[in-house]
């Protein structure tokens, strides 16, 4: 009996990720037959790919969604990470030393939102639209406007190099993926992510430093968008100030669709990649198909609501469920 | 029988706080023994939720200051009262209702194996072993604490004070939403612990239970003590009468001492 209720748990509380998995593998389904194409490996490696961004976003954004907090910032970040790197780049450090200072501006402007998030009590909402603004203003400041190219080789690597039949953006998100799952299920910090999310304040009474974790949770998707920002940056051999535009905007839907609640509390970092290779899937699929982008648009909007709306529903539904059952 | 010759756990001298205009607690001086069950009574907003979370750490007294051991401290963090040996069991029990048992017993005491990863199992074994210490009955350790009914979710908070390895525990209002048969077992449970040698605090509204289990009775009225009783030397009548102000009584227990022959 005992077996057979945690199992059911466990199935319920895997219910948005096993949906996730369903969409995608009748999608593959679909896709296949519409054309041969599609399940070449090539065209595959294309989906990670360009999935890989997003992923490398997205992972740092469920942390942040996980404590019932928002960033809109990283989009900005990435762009300001990326002009970081080119000019670091430009002025003669190397590679590394210049990856290096790109990854601590996305950690600087993360640690600043999560000081005024935690310390002074303000809301993720406003003070990362806030710095959405001051990053995108920073990376334009710093570049005139004008974006920069033309990187050195091993720079230019981690966007477009070769690694066996695979690239340094997928394995990169890869990795990410990995460690984000690890640390979310299986640490202190992960742990207190979630708990964040459901009661704050039972944190602080248990003595747990939850200002401080609160604050790492946002230089975590600062670190993420910056990561982001180097794949953008050696991939396109090009620092745009005007670059991950919106890119706030597609992680949150893909953290959503993932099945974290928006509310905080519960979060899952493999729904996180399933949907970010939905999206993927799903670009790649109406291009195949010769769908115009417009309709993209509108397709992935539509999905996002009817992803939410059956997720939503079937939550209420058993939390009333439970609550009489409870009563007996 | 409490033996008086023992130095107290916890010693609070002379605590006051206000909130604007009200003063919640006025130089509230109160001993606590080791092995001993104190009941805190008074009337709403007679001060009694105000002393015990000064005591644990989740608000700041104005004044005054809470010795514990050789140490005095003007105030306490959850943290610091936690490392001191101090837990409470919160009216709201301070639960993360979307994490499951486990995580709740554990929140800020999880075990890491290599200092970094979560030990689930060893957590597992130890959260069943006192939830089985406990007599509350769990069937998964997996369930979401929102889920849970009234009785088991005081019996996971209780469990998380335990596991926090305190010397003084501290209960606001643990029957408050509970059935007979579940308040009999909280009962038992702070009985439980008294004997084992923890210094168990409990507010309460109820009385009768005040008089089952407490052997000292602090009655707090208008943020001040307006008596520190021994249980056996009462008549619940004459503690309503206290709570309410009807009677004039010496005011025993204060400035720390406790006039036995009241």
């Amino acid at each position: 009996m005992r077996q057979i209720r945690s199992l059911l748990w466990s199935w319920s509380d895997h219910f948005s990720q096993i949906l996730l998995a369903l969409i995608l593998i009748i999608m593959a389904a679909l896709l296949d037959q519409a054309s041969p194409f599609f399940m070449t490996w090539d065209n595959w490696r294309n989906i990670l790919d360009q999935s890989a961004l997003l992923v490398i976003i997205s992972v740092g954004m469920t942390y942040v969604i996980c404590t019932g907090g928002i960033d809109l910032s990283v989009g900005a970040i990435t762009a300001l990470s990326g002009v970081c790197m080119a000019i670091s780049l430009q002025a003669g450090l190397n590679t590394g030393e210049s990856i290096l200072i790109g990854l601590a501006a996305g950690a600087a402007i993360g640690l600043f939102n999560g000081l005024l998030i935690s310390k002074l009590n303000l809301s993720p909402f406003i003070v990362t639209l806030a710095t959405m603004s001051i990053t995108r203003g920073i990376a334009l400041i710093l570049t005139k406007g004008i974006p920069i190219y033309g990187f050195p080789k091993d720079f230019t690597w981690w966007g477009s190099g070769h690694i066996g039949p695979v690239n340094p953006p997928i394995l990169t998100a890869l990795f990410l993926a990995l460690l984000g799952a690890l640390v979310l299920n299986r640490t202190k910090l992960g742990y207190y992510a979630l708990s964040l999310g459901g009661n704050e304040e039972a944190l602080r009474r248990s003595g747990v430093a939850h200002k401080t974790y609160k604050t790492i949770i946002y230089i975590i998707s600062g670190v993420a968008a910056a990561i982001g920002g180097l794949v953008v940056t050696a991939r396109l051999n090009t620092a745009e100030p005007l670059a991950g535009w919106m890119f706030e905007l597609d992680a949150i839907a893909a953290v959503v669709l993932g099945g974290t609640d928006m509310k905080g509390g519960r979060g899952s970092i493999t729904g996180t990649v399933m949907a970010c290779l939905l999206l993927g899937m799903l670009r790649n699929g109406l291009t195949i198909l010769n769908i115009p982008s417009y309709y993209q648009q509108l397709t992935i909007g539509v999905i996002i609501l009817v992803a939410i709306i059956i997720s939503e529903l079937r939550l209420r539904n058993a939390s009333h469920k439970n609550m009489l059952g409870g009563l007996k | 029988m409490i033996t008086k010759t023992f130095d107290p756990v916890v010693r609070v001298s002379h605590l006051s706080k206000s909130y604007g205009n009200i003063t919640a607690l006025r130089d509230v001086s109160l001993d606590i023994y080791t092995g001993e069950i104190l009941a805190i009574v008074g009337d709403n907003g007679a001060g009694k939720s105000t002393l015990i979370k000064t005591l644990s750490g989740a608000i700041k007294a104005d004044s005054g200051y809470i010795q514990v051991g050789e140490q005095s401290y003007h105030f306490l963090s959850p943290t610091k009262a936690i490392r001191l040996g101090i837990s409470a069991v919160y009216q709201d029990l301070a639960l993360v209702d979307c994490r499951d048992v486990v995580c709740n017993i554990f929140l800020g005491r999880e075990i890491v194996k290599a200092g970094l990863l979560i030990d689930r199992r060893k957590m597992e074994k130890e959260a069943r072993r006192v939830l089985n210490s406990l007599q509350v009955n769990i069937p998964s350790l997996k369930t979401p604490v929102g889920l849970l009914s009234g009785g088991q979710r005081q019996g996971v908070a209780v469990a998380r004070a335990i596991i926090q390895g305190g010397n003084v525990i501290i209960f606001d209002e643990p029957t408050a939403a509970m059935g007979v048969q579940e308040s009999a077992k909280v009962i038992r449970l702070m009985q439980e612990l008294a004997r084992t040698g923890m210094a168990v605090v409990v507010i309460s509204h109820n009385l009768h239970h005040v008089f089952e289990i407490a052997q000292r009775i602090c009655v707090l009225r208008q943020g001040q003590i307006a008596a520190v009783c021994n249980t056996m030397d009462y008549q619940p009548n004459q503690i309503v009468e206290l709570i309410m102000g009807a009677a004039h009584i010496t005011r025993a227990g204060m400035g720390g001492q406790i006039d036995a022959a009241n």
